[in-house]
Parts: structure tokens; C-alpha cells; sequence
């Protein structure tokens, strides 16, 4: 069964891995062979492929992720990665206007696209033996995007309609945004990945064409296939179609604005009368994997998930079971920026809570985790629950290519993506003692509060004497 | 993103079950074929699909007790809701956070989901704690709790969720359209309740809900992964051997979306109008069903290359999500449909919309439209069948909709065998000289001067 690959094999000795855990000891379990069938290769210009066999359907995924994202903007032009990510769908002088994803549709395939701070990724999924007709078009428009004034001002007017549907139409989402921008000081993470509307209603063609020609290119890509492929046809695939496209030479390491020492927690509240019930949130900066000491993402993920994680976790035990002052309450952390983490929490108020009451409960809990650390029976069940996770979601093609596309990013090998369940397991509650001390620093955090209001009609007819009083 | 697929305009409550929805025509042939889809059969009378993959130690289970929330009584909206967030707080000996604690000791997954006509369990264990996992999912089944404080703590969670979706424009804009189109039957209701209807709910009417529609009669489960027919058989008797034979569902009669009020705007203080839209379709067994599903892929289906996004986003710039789907349901069956364009400019994208239904209604969709929407449909097929979980959904819902496993062979062919004649006429049927029912939640410039006719 080895011989069927990677997605299979990989699940394999994770589940080997997680019994062990139940059961005994994982060292022998790194020698498995079944972690070195995931393989990775550089074309001559730089392009970065990885392979992901697995044979179950004969289906392919194939990604295409620029090492670009919203924070590689410059200033005065947020949303153009968003932007152009959009406008990749039009023309080149083989595919017509707008005819791309038609041409996936004909051929049984699905694709979509998708920005985020640090990265923009574009795929397909297909059957398997249109992975070649697909990587032509993905480098195709890799370097002859071709746009028309017209289509520019017209998908400016989609993204401007998406940032309504997002953001506009949703007061959890402005506040979200709003808070994002108090926690950094300095790095772009701090402004929102669609753009400040101001500036997405301005952006141009130009804007878009230069921002693609800085950064699209084969040495700023990672191609990721996941499917029913051996490593040599995807070589000679890859090679075919995007061995002759030149690399940018301008491409440079990522330096990006880095954060001071944060000195004062700062506060957002914002009234809604769409905001249901009062909430709270607060969020943290942290490290990332890339940026964290070794070992210390892996705590602060298996910190959040006692603290916070679901119905047996400490918040949502103390907040909603034991004092019952919230409908709801969670947490994360988040490990995958480039350049910083973040630790958010959240807890919805109980009909008639006060939210300064809610707060303090919340800041109870994580007082709690800073003086006192957890259990060891607390992190053994994190451990198996985390890891679990990790095993259930490689069932999902497009999941085992995303987890090695983000390490790739991240500047992880093959080999760091898969000790990642054991990396888990080596925390240990001295760890998380550590990271809790820490980074539950309140100086390096944002507080929102969330609060409804009554809307404009319902202020009117407050105001208005009732009929027959007068 | 570059698009974002939302659910439809009476899509089902979960999304799971709006997976099962929008993918059930699209499944793989070249998997299915290989695919060996056994109906196994236990000693205690429970029937099973069961896909056998040994490759990895795992199992999933998907199973539909058939009911849903269009079994809530009058007065009871949202019990079955309600009762999808009580069952893993707490079964037999065990309260509600030992009985999590168990699960999350031997890494099992457990969900539940309510949709208009079926009540949704889902189980995925690691085989080696199979016999652990499904004792816990036996207990839950046959012995929940209701906890006076588990009930109160879940009836929080669900107050607090009904009032962020009064202001949630989509949400606001589904219910609605259901309330409108389906005035008086149980599918105009809403799945997850009122705040007055969840204030009063009482374990007494959990507990008459879950005795009443959890039956051996009403029962479809599949599974797929390392377990074998025979190893199978002791595990449905284990899981369901206890349950009454026969549910006791009040009937359900069939419906057809129609609206005194064709239009209808609910205002809301937000810079862009949501809107859903919808008519009656055909049921699966009409002879139009896939004719008409093809036709809708060309219209709005088929998202990125269909005409809607052509006319509405491509060309104008009106909307960033525009769709439309058709979904049967156990009593009807709705062509639906959604966009969202800022307040000035909603008033167009809904004439756009129209004038799109009735060009397809007077002309049908081009001999290439109707060769491409077949390619996507037909090609596309074996993505849907990529990993366990899908092969699971798929199959359930495919049964769920009356259909025998062999259908996973046929259902390539089905299609292949629309004519541009077959599509013409089902286009026709669909839409011709029809109304759409239309709600719309926002500030809507211009809508007063619709040409839609009002009552």
C-alpha cells in the first residue's frame, strides 16, 4: 500500500504516530518510509514544486501560490493583491477575456483563487489527466496577463460589491478590521487584506500591472499537486510548462515594517445596532512558527486549545457552564503569519450581563493559565484532540496541499510539516507555563467590545410620545 | 476570494446538508465505478451502504433519521435544532462535559444537524477505538440526558445566535423567502426557531421530539472505511438495535412555493441589498428534473461560466456573488437563486436577473451552452468523490432522494442524454410567464418602480 502514496501514507504514519500516543512511544515511527514520499523539487528558474501523491480518486489538485500577499503592498494602494488576483481571471494572448475558468468548467475541472496577508493562490481541481492543460494556463498568465481599462474598472466595482458583502454588511467584521489595525503599530497586517475602501475605489490598472510584474514570477511561486500523480510526471509536467519562463532577478526576501515593543494595551468599542448580543474580544500578538522559538508555537496552539477550544475547554467551562454569563465563548491561535501570531478570544454576554463583568471573568481564566499553567491530564487530552484533528483532515486532498504549501511558505521542509504531530507531542506543561507568562502580556493586546444599539427607526419611535398621552 | 458559493435562498439549515445539495449530481463515475457499494443488512433489521477502505485505520458514518425540523410541531419551531446541540451534553451515567471528555479521550468526532427533512448524525473514530466511539454515539442515541443546566446553557447559545441572525442580511433574506413562499406549510417556518419559541422550549418537548422521530423505520446509514459487512452488522445493532421500530412522523403534505405578495423588502440599515429569489421546480420525478438542472447550470448553476455571472458580475460589476441552484426536497422542489449589489444599483441586477429567466424561457440554452454545462457536469463528477467524507455525504443524500446505488453508474448517462430539445422544454416549464418571488433586505433604491407585478 506504500506505493499509493503520500496522502495515504502520510495519514498512515500519522495515525501510527496517534496510536502510538494512545499506546506507547513514537521514536521508531520517524523512520517510517511513508514520510519521505511527499518530495520537493526546484525547476532551473526557481519555481518550487512540491508533490503530494495519492491515488485514491483520479483527481489532481493543483495549486499555484505567490509569495505575495496584502502586506507586500505599498502604501496608498491597499487591495491590489486582492485586486489582482480578481483580474488574473481575464486575458492573455491564449485565453480570452474572462474565459478561464469557463475552459476549467469544459473540462469537468473547479477553480477558484484566494489573498491573504502573505500569500495570493490560485487552483484547480480536475481530473487527473488535465494536469497539463492546466499548469499551461497557470503559466501562461503567469507572466502575459493582459488587461483592458474597461475590465479593470469593472471588476474594481466586484470588489467593491465583495467588500460590502464582507465587511460593510457585517458589524462582527468591522470590528474585527478595527481591531487588526490598533494591534500593529507597524506592520501591514494591520490593514485589512480587501483594502480600505477609499483606496480600492482608486486603484488602476496600473496599480495592478505593476504590482503583478514585481511579483509574479517563477522564482516567487510555490507549485503544490496533490493527487493521483508520481513525482516524475509531475517533473515532466512542470517542466514542460513552466521550465522556459525566465525568473524575475528583482525578486527580494521579504522585509516588511516589524513591530516595536508594544507599551499600552489598547481598547475598540463599536455600537451596532446589528450587533445582537454584547460580545467581547480581545487579541494578542504573538510569535508564528516562522518567527517563534522552537517548540513555542506548538505550545501556544496547545495552550489556546485548553484555554479556550471548544466546550471542555477552561473559558467556555467557566464562562457559559459554571457562572453562566456567557452564550458562548473560544478562542485560537493563530501561527500561520509570516511575520506574527496572534491569540484571539472571544465571549458572547448571557441575556443582561454587564460586558465589563464579562471581561473580567475572561481575564480570570487567562490569569489562571498565566499563575498556575495547566495539567498534565489537561494536555494530554489537548494532545490527542490536536493531533486527531490533523489526522481527520488529511481525508481532504485539498487540506494535504494546503499543509504543505503553507510550510512551504513558511519556510519549512517537507520533513518540519510532518514532525508537526510530533513536534506536539514533545510540549510539555513547563512549555506552556512559559509561553502562557509570556505572551499573555496585556501590553501587547487589543480589547474590542461589540455593542448593540437601537437602529435609526427604533431611536425614532423611542423618542416619539405614544399616541394618547398627550 | 474570488467567488464564495453561499447557499441558496431555501437552502437547508446545515451546511452539511447544503453540501449534500449542491453536490448531488456531481458524482464521479471513474471512483464510482471502482467503488464497491454494499447494502448490508443486520440482524436487528438495520440497512447500511457500507464503502469498504482499508487502507487507512478510520471510519466514518453518516446517518439521516428522515423528519427534520418540518417535523417541529406548531408552536415548537426549532425543537429539532435545538435537539441537534443537546446530544453530545450528556447521555446514560455521563454529564455533559465527562461525556466530551470521553470523546475527546479516544479522538472521536461527533456531530448532529437538523435540515428541513432530516435529522443528521455524523461519527469518525480511528478503528482501533471503534467499539469505544460507538458505545459513546449508542449512548447518546438511546439514553440523552437533557440537563435542566445543559438545556439552559444550549438555549443560551441558540438566543444569542437568533439574535445576530436578525440582523444578518442573508439570514434575514432566506427566512423570509421561506416564510413567503411557503405561508402555512412547515417549510415556511424557521428551522432554528424564534426567540419566543426557543425561550419556551422544555426538555418535555426535546425528549417527544427525539422519541417520536428516532426510529429503526426512518433510519438511513452509510459508512465507509476499515470495517468490513460483517463487523458492520453488530455495530448498527449496537447504535440503533434499541430504538423504536416504527417513528411516529406527522405527514407532510407537498407543497408548491407560491406568494400572494410576490415582493417583498424587509428594510434593514446596511449599504447593500441582499436578495434571494425563487419558483417552483420540478420534483425528482418528473421527467424534466435533469433536463432542468442542466438548464440551471447554464443559467446560474455553473457559477463561473454561467450567464448570470456573465450578465451581472463580468459585464457590470453589479454583484460579487450571483447564483442560482435548484433543490428538491422531500415534499418540493425550488429553483432558487441569490445576489447582493449595493442599494443604488440593486434595482438592476434584479431586472438583469429576470430578463436572463426570460430569455432562457423563450429560447433555451445554445447547442454549446448546453455541450459545455454537460461536460462540467459529467467531467467534474469524480471531484466529488476524493476523499471518505464525500463518498459518505454523497451516497447518503443519493439514497436520501430515493435512489438505489447503481444510480452512481447511471447519473453520468442521465445527463449525457439531455437533448437541446429536452432542455428547451424544461427551460420553458420553469419559467415561462412565472413570477419570481423576491425578498430583499437593505435600503433598496429604485424598487418601487419594479416591473414585477405586487399581488
Amino acid at each position: 500500500m506504500l506505493q499509493s502514496g503520500l496522502c495515504r501514507s502520510t495519514l498512515l504514519f500519522t495515525l501510527t504516530f496517534v496510536l502510538a500516543m494512545f499506546t506507547a512511544t513514537i521514536d521508531t515511527l520517524k523512520a517510517s518510509p511513508a514520510v519521505s514520499s511527499v518530495t520537493e523539487f526546484k525547476l532551473d528558474n526557481g519555481l518550487q514544486v512540491i508533490v503530494v501523491p495519492d491515488h485514491r480518486a483520479p483527481v489532481v489538485t493543483h495549486y499555484v501560490w505567490y509569495r505575495v500577499g496584502s502586506a507586500d503592498e505599498t502604501a496608498g494602494v491597499s487591495g491590489v493583491a486582492h485586486f489582482l488576483e480578481h483580474l488574473m481571471f481575464k486575458s492573455t494572448d491564449k485565453i480570452a477575456s474572462g474565459a478561464f475558468s469557463k475552459i476549467i468548467a469544459k473540462l469537468g475541472g473547479q477553480d477558484n483563487a484566494f489573498t491573504n496577508y502573505d500569500v495570493t493562490g490560485y487552483y484547480q481541481r480536475i481530473a487527473k489527466d488535465r494536469l497539463k492543460t492546466v499548469m499551461e494556463m497557470e503559466a501562461d498568465r503567469m507572466v502575459n496577463l493582459r488587461l483592458t481599462e474597461r475590465e479593470v474598472a469593472t471588476e474594481r466595482e466586484v470588489i467593491l460589491e465583495e467588500r460590502r458583502s464582507r465587511t460593510e454588511n457585517n458589524p462582527s467584521a468591522i470590528l474585527s478590521e478595527q481591531m487588526s489595525a490598533a494591534l500593529y503599530q507597524n506592520h501591514p497586517y494591520r490593514i485589512p487584506i480587501i483594502g480600505w475602501m477609499h483606496e480600492m475605489a482608486k486603484l488602476s490598472r496600473e496599480d495592478a500591472m505593476s504590482f503583478y510584474k514585481r511579483f509574479y514570477a517563477p522564482n516567487n511561486a510555490i507549485v503544490v499537486v496533490a493527487g493521483d500523480v508520481s513525482v516524475d510526471e509531475v517533473r515532466n509536467l512542470a517542466q514542460a510548462a513552466y521550465g522556459s519562463l525566465k525568473p524575475n532577478p528583482d525578486i527580494k526576501e521579504r522585509v516588511r515594517p516589524q513591530e516595536p515593543p508594544h507599551r499600552a494595551p489598547r481598547r475598540v468599542e463599536l455600537k451596532d445596532p446589528r450587533a445582537g448580543n454584547a460580545s467581547v474580544r480581545r487579541y494578542y500578538l504573538t510569535p508564528s512558527i516562522s518567527t517563534a522559538a522552537p517548540g513555542e508555537a506548538e505550545a501556544l496552539y496547545l495552550m489556546m486549545k485548553i484555554a479556550a477550544n471548544g466546550s471542555t475547554s477552561r473559558l467556555y467551562q467557566k464562562l457559559v457552564s459554571e457562572e453562566k454569563i456567557a452564550s458562548s465563548a473560544g478562542g485560537w491561535y493563530s501561527g500561520s503569519g509570516l511575520d506574527s501570531g496572534s491569540i484571539g478570544i472571544y465571549a458572547v454576554a448571557a441575556e443582561g450581563v454587564d460586558l465589563g463583568k464579562l471581561e473580567a471573568a475572561m481575564d480570570g481564566v487567562l490569569h489562571e493559565l498565566r499563575e498556575k499553567g495547566v495539567t498534565e491530564g489537561e494536555l494530554d487530552r489537548a494532545k490527542k484532540a490536536f493531533i486527531a484533528e490533523f489526522v481527520y483532515e488529511s481525508d481532504s486532498q485539498s487540506a494535504l496541499a494546503r499543509r504543505y504549501a503553507e510550510g512551504a511558505l513558511l519556510g519549512q521542509t517537507i520533513e518540519q510539516v510532518n514532525d508537526f504531530p510530533a513536534a506536539i507531542a514533545r510540549v510539555t506543561v513547563a512549555d506552556i507555563a512559559r509561553v502562557a507568562a509570556k505572551h499573555l502580556d496585556i501590553r501587547n493586546s487589543v480589547t474590542g467590545t461589540l455593542i448593540p444599539v437601537p437602529s435609526e427607526p427604533e431611536r425614532e419611535a423611542a423618542l416619539k410620545p405614544e399616541a394618547g398621552k398627550l | 476570494m474570488r467567488h464564495v458559493r453561499r447557499a441558496g435562498a431555501c437552502g437547508k439549515a446545515a451546511l452539511f446538508a447544503s453540501l449534500l445539495v449542491f453536490t448531488a449530481f456531481l458524482l464521479p463515475a471513474s471512483r464510482a465505478e471502482a467503488m464497491n457499494i454494499q447494502v448490508v443488512k443486520s440482524p436487528g433489521g438495520i440497512t447500511a451502504w457500507l464503502v469498504e477502505e482499508h487502507s487507512v485505520p478510520l471510519i466514518g458514518m453518516r446517518f439521516a433519521f428522515e423528519g427534520g425540523s418540518a417535523q417541529d410541531p406548531a408552536g415548537k419551531d426549532g425543537v429539532a435544532h435545538f435537539l441537534a446541540g443537546m446530544l453530545d451534553e450528556g447521555a446514560g451515567d455521563l454529564d455533559g462535559k465527562t461525556f466530551q471528555e470521553r470523546m475527546e479521550e479516544i479522538a472521536m468526532r461527533m456531530s448532529f444537524d437538523d435540515a428541513r427533512d432530516a435529522f443528521y448524525g455524523s461519527l469518525e473514530t480511528l478503528s482501533e477505538n471503534r467499539d469505544a466511539a460507538v458505545a459513546l454515539l449508542a449512548l447518546a442515541l438511546s439514553k440523552p440526558r437533557f440537563d435542566a443546566d445543559a438545556v439552559e446553557r444550549v438555549r443560551g447559545q441558540l438566543l444569542a445566535g437568533l439574535a445576530y441572525a436578525a440582523r444578518d442580511p442573508d439570514r434575514v433574506a432566506t427566512d423570509q423567502w421561506n416564510a413567503l413562499a411557503f405561508s402555512g406549510h412547515p417549510y415556511g417556518r424557521p428551522t432554528q426557531g424564534t426567540q419566543a419559541t426557543i425561550q419556551k422550549m422544555t426538555r418535555e418537548d426535546l425528549r417527544e421530539y427525539w422519541a417520536r422521530t428516532f426510529a429503526k423505520d426512518n433510519l438511513r446509514v452509510v459508512v465507509v472505511g476499515d470495517i468490513d459487512a460483517a463487523a458492520l452488522s453488530g455495530v448498527l445493532d449496537t447504535l440503533f438495535g434499541q430504538l423504536p421500530a416504527k417513528a411516529q412522523l406527522t405527514p407532510v403534505v407537498p407543497v408548491q412555493p407560491a406568494a400572494a405578495e410576490k415582493f417583498k423588502v424587509i428594510e434593514m440599515a446596511v449599504p447593500q441589498s441582499v436578495a434571494r429569489f425563487g419558483l417552483p421546480a420540478f420534483p425528482r420525478s418528473d421527467k424534466d428534473f435533469i433536463p432542468a438542472f442542466v438548464v440551471n447550470t447554464v443559467l446560474g448553476g455553473g457559477v463561473m461560466s454561467s450567464r448570470l455571472w456573465e450578465e451581472v458580475r463580468e459585464k457590470r460589476g453589479l454583484a460579487y456573488s450571483v447564483h442560482t441552484n435548484i433543490q428538491p426536497y422531500d415534499q418540493t422542489c425550488v429553483f432558487s437563486g441569490g445576489v447582493a449589489t449595493k442599494n443604488e444599483e440593486i434595482a438592476n441586477s434584479l431586472d438583469l436577473i429576470r430578463a436572463e429567466i426570460k430569455r432562457i424561457a423563450a429560447e433555451g440554452p445554445t447547442e454549446k451552452e448546453l455541450r459545455d454545462a454537460k461536460d462540467y457536469l459529467t467531467g467534474s463528477f469524480a471531484l466529488r468523490f476524493d476523499s471518505n467524507a464525500k463518498i459518505a455525504n454523497q451516497l447518503l443524500w443519493f439514497w436520501q432522494e430515493g435512489l438505489d446505488p447503481g444510480y452512481v453508474d447511471r447519473r453520468n448517462a442521465e445527463i449525457e442524454a439531455v437533448t437541446l430539445t429536452d432542455a428547451k422544454r424544461a427551460a420553458k416549464r420553469l419559467f415561462e410567464g412565472r413570477d419570481l418571488i423576491v425578498t430583499v433586505v437593505g435600503r433598496p433604491k429604485g424598487l418601487a418602480a419594479n416591473p414585477q407585478p405586487r399581488g
